[in-house]
């Protein structure tokens, strides 16, 4: 199968803003391959590095060493982007402009034809469950609706790799749900989805293979059923495991 | 360019879809309406007055609404988040400094159309003429002027992190250049070395906005100004211009941003 994301000894480094601390490294030699057709699942605690690789997979920082490649290409280029979607944590768009507008004008960027466009938004609006409120500003949206906005522009040039940075968080359960089942429509339709999220459970039922970083590091990689199999226990007990989590006890 | 024109139209319907013009606009016009319905001793000069202030207010009312528009884009843009959905897409960093400066200064031209045809109606109707050529060369001259704003302030917004910041600074930077700018070289005889010259190197690397300043020439009701005269402050706004969007995007290009 081909590599849709590759990561190649990746580092990132940042000058520590507190004096005296020298430099933090927030992504320590970070090897990972996504194939296509797969759910990928990129876990860690807060802090753990997770938004920094997706800020370098998406060119808004750059690597101190290492490579990072969409389509085989390095995402020093911004044509690696032409198919990829993404769905940022929690981003307030443009709130002047309505649903079907903010969509309309990320279609132009990919330039994709008027007629077309239109086709989009009204699947893409459907999709999200947004039809109703196309044409009130976005200002007038709650987070779940914005959130849901997001993940229309995301998959408005239909992207073949679908990188989403916690897609769920701030989203009431229907809103999470709707989230998963989306995920679980794209994957039935060959798209390859990469994406970062605190809900196990959830990384559990939709993924095909996960990933698990601490401070920066790569500590565990694979099939989701192999990693249960192997340990002998859940995602959720493996995760705390690896982040070193000890019970508090009982007061 | 696609991609230019869809990030400026999205500039363009901010400006619209917001309060800010509409609130300067209706103070401009309440303003020159209110002193235009007032006669001053039978004065039949008093039509030039009414010209500086409607002028006057129309200067600093564009200066305003670029500088507020223009000092938000890109602060606005990673406090909200937008930049980072804009950039994942196959967009480069110089699209979006091109796009945002093509936004601001497409919208500060749409603003003086509106305030000049303003201008026009109330002078028409007093002078009972219309030298909608002059009229022209003023607004032409303004709006070049506005397009070095809109870039020196751009290249605030890369530099401050706070839109309130960069406005307020662009701002005094802006009306210190308008106030001093033709002064500087004067200033500079009147100081040993080495003042001197670094008062003269100032008055050489300052754009002189105060050049596109010709309010003078509608209100005294001057000759046109010879068009070559329009084509080379064109020309210098362009230089300056672009030199400012250069420095905009040495420092946004490799600027690290994080969600």
């Amino acid at each position: 199968m081909d590599n849709i994301l590759e990561l190649k000894n990746l580092q990132v480094e940042y000058r520590a803003l507190a004096s005296g601390q020298g430099k933090k490294v927030a992504v320590k030699d970070l090897n990972l391959r996504v194939r296509a057709g797969e759910v990928f699942g990129f876990l860690g605690p807060n802090g753990a590095g997770k938004t920094t690789t997706m800020n370098v997979l998406l060119g808004f920082v750059n690597a101190t060493s290492g490579d990072a490649f969409l389509f085989g290409v390095n995402v020093r280029e911004p044509i690696a982007r032409q198919r990829i979607g993404y769905l940022p944590e929690l981003t307030y768009y443009y709130k002047f402009l309505t649903a079907e507008e903010i969509l309309r004008f990320y279609a132009k960027i990919f330039r994709i034809p008027a007629a077309e466009t239109e086709r989009r938004i009204d699947r893409l609006l459907k999709l999200v469950e947004l039809e109703h409120a196309r044409k009130r500003l976005l200002k007038t949206y709650s987070k779940g609706m914005q959130q849901r906005v997001g993940l229309a522009q995301a998959l408005i040039n239909d992207p073949d790799l679908l990188i989403l940075d916690e897609p769920t968080s701030g989203l009431d359960p229907i809103g999470r749900m709707k989230v998963r089942e989306i995920i679980q429509r794209l994957k039935g339709e060959g798209k390859t989805v990469f994406f970062s999220s605190h809900e196990l459970g959830e990384v559990e039922t939709v993924c095909d293979r996960v990933a698990i970083i601490n401070q920066g590091e790569l500590k565990e990689e694979g099939p989701v059923a192999q990693l249960v199999a192997r340990h002998g226990v859940g995602l959720e007990q493996i995760f705390l495991n690896i982040i070193g989590y000890q019970p508090q006890p009982a007061i | 360019m696609n991609i230019v024109i869809a990030i400026s139209n999205v500039v363009i319907k901010e400006l619209y879809r917001r309060k800010d013009f509409y609130v300067l606009f209706v103070l401009t016009a309440l303003i020159t309406l209110l002193l235009g319905s007032v006669s001053f001793f039978h004065d039949d000069k008093i039509i030039r007055y009414l010209k500086e202030i409607c002028l006057l207010l129309i200067w600093v009312s564009g200066l305003l609404i670029t500088i507020g528009t223009t000092a938000r884009q890109l602060p606005a843009e990673r406090e909200n988040r937008t930049i980072f959905p804009l950039l994942a897409k196959p967009v480069t960093r110089a699209q979006v400094i091109l796009g945002k400066f093509a936004g601001c200064w497409l919208a500060s031209g749409l603003v003086l159309l509106v305030f000049y045809t303003f201008f026009g109606i109330v002078t028409g109707s007093r002078e009972h003429q219309w030298p909608f050529l002059n009229y022209v060369q003023v607004l032409l001259l303004q709006w070049c002027m506005l397009g070095i704003v809109t870039a020196f302030v751009l290249l605030g917004s890369v530099v401050f992190a706070a839109p309130s910041s960069n406005a307020t600074i662009s701002f005094v930077l802006i009306i210190g250049i308008l106030l001093l700018g033709r002064h500087l070289n004067h200033i500079a005889l009147q100081q040993r070395e080495p003042l001197q010259s670094l008062v003269y190197t100032l008055y050489f690397l300052i754009p002189h906005l105060e050049w596109y300043d010709v309010r003078q020439f509608i209100a005294f009701d001057q000759p046109l100004i010879p068009w070559i005269y329009c084509g080379l402050a064109t020309l210098y706004a362009a230089a300056y211009a672009c030199l400012l969007l250069f420095a905009t995007w040495l420092v946004f290009r490799r600027k690290a941003l994080n969600l």
